[in-house]
């Protein structure tokens, strides 16, 4: 069974249509790029999977489920804003998370607060927005979930942050997960890819994995999104 | 090992030629037992599953071979690394004569400046 299934998935809000007619279908254990401009459907699709919108048409299957209460034990979502109350901090945050999620590994969130250097006993309300991020993305990462959403996870933080970050992706992820990531730093992410979604305006115009591309068309994934996207 | 990738060709390509030049330059030496396919991705900052497919590659190619529980090794065949070795020279010696065919270069002119080279090299 794939982990992930989209039919005729649409999402309408009033007169604009978010997403029209997707069709997905993604296996487990491999890391999926969700591409595409400002404004054409990557954060509507992740909010239909996590079950934080209902479609206007068609279906979303994870793991077989309609999303809701089961599938939410088994995805881990990171939300593009920041959805922890500013008043905990950092260790509070871990608390919460792990009365919430059956899957959440202390030992696991414990190192990587270490190597980021977060604070145990900082509240949220006084951290930057690079921290919060950080933190976010940990709480996220530290779960053993069969589906990571990752909405934006490297925005807002450092190169050098970045690249911990990502490997903290390889490193974290059992081989039967699936990861998918929606960014727009494409060269960044690249090299840990296995496939990308390009999304235009609120249609998959693309599904393919990266080597393929490589090979079929002689140039990067970022090369050739700068094309397809062309201004 | 320098884990940098050019834009035009597959990853898992470039992953292979890094692998086996590191290989016939002895960076791994014969036999040594190389890192866990997780250990060698994060490495190489690469996707698990494109180092599981390169290495699988480069053991049909022979160059690795993997022993059931204990993991992956270098193989012990020095006459297979010593021609590896031979077609990646060969490859890169056609390269650098296409490119110097290209600013107009003769053979006589390249056996020249090799010879100079080696030369002021002493």
């Amino acid at each position: 069974m794939s982990i992930l299934e989209c039919k005729a998935l649409s999402k309408r809000f009033g007169a604009t249509q978010a997403l029209e007619s997707i069709e997905l279908e993604l296996e487990g254990g491999h890391i999926v790029g969700l591409l595409g401009p400002n404004g054409s459907g990557k954060t509507t699709l992740i909010k239909l999977c996590n079950g934080l919108l209902t479609p206007t048409g068609g279906t979303v299957r994870i793991d077989g489920m309609t999303p809701g209460a089961g599938t939410k034990a088994i995805v881990s979502y990171l939300p593009e804003r920041n959805a922890l109350p500013e008043w905990m901090t950092t260790a509070q945050a871990v608390d919460y998370y792990a009365d919430f999620f059956e899957d959440f590994n202390r030992d696991r969130a414990k190192e990587m607060i270490a190597n980021l250097g977060l604070q145990e006993n900082q509240r949220i309300k006084t951290m930057s927005k690079g921290t919060r991020e950080k933190l976010q993305l940990i709480l996220t990462m530290s779960r053993e979930a069969k589906l990571y959403l990752l909405d934006e996870p490297i925005g807002g933080v450092d190169p050098a942050t970045r690249d911990y970050i990502l490997h903290t992706i390889i490193s974290n992820y059992n081989p039967d997960a699936t990861v998918i990531i929606s960014t727009h730093l494409i060269t960044d992410v690249e090299p840990i890819l296995d496939e990308v979604i390009f999304l235009r305006e609120g249609k998959v115009v693309l599904y393919n994995s990266v080597d393929n591309i490589r090979e079929e068309k002689g140039k990067s994934v970022d090369e050739l999104f700068r094309e397809v996207f062309k201004c | 090992m320098d884990w940098t990738f050019r834009n035009d060709l597959p990853i898992y390509t470039q992953l292979m030629q890094l692998l086996s030049e590191g290989i016939v330059s002895g960076v791994y030496a014969p036999g040594e037992k190389l890192p866990s396919v997780r250990d060698f991705a994060l490495e190489a900052g690469v996707n698990p599953n494109t180092m599981q497919r390169a290495l699988t590659d480069l053991e049909r190619e022979g160059l690795v071979f993997s022993v059931r529980t204990s993991g992956r090794f270098v193989t012990e065949n020095a006459e297979m690394i010593r021609e590896a070795k031979y077609r990646m020279a060969e490859e890169k010696t056609k390269e650098f004569l296409n490119s110097m065919k290209k600013i107009g270069c003769s053979a006589q002119e390249i056996v020249t400046l090799l010879e100079q080279m080696k030369e002021e090299e002493k």
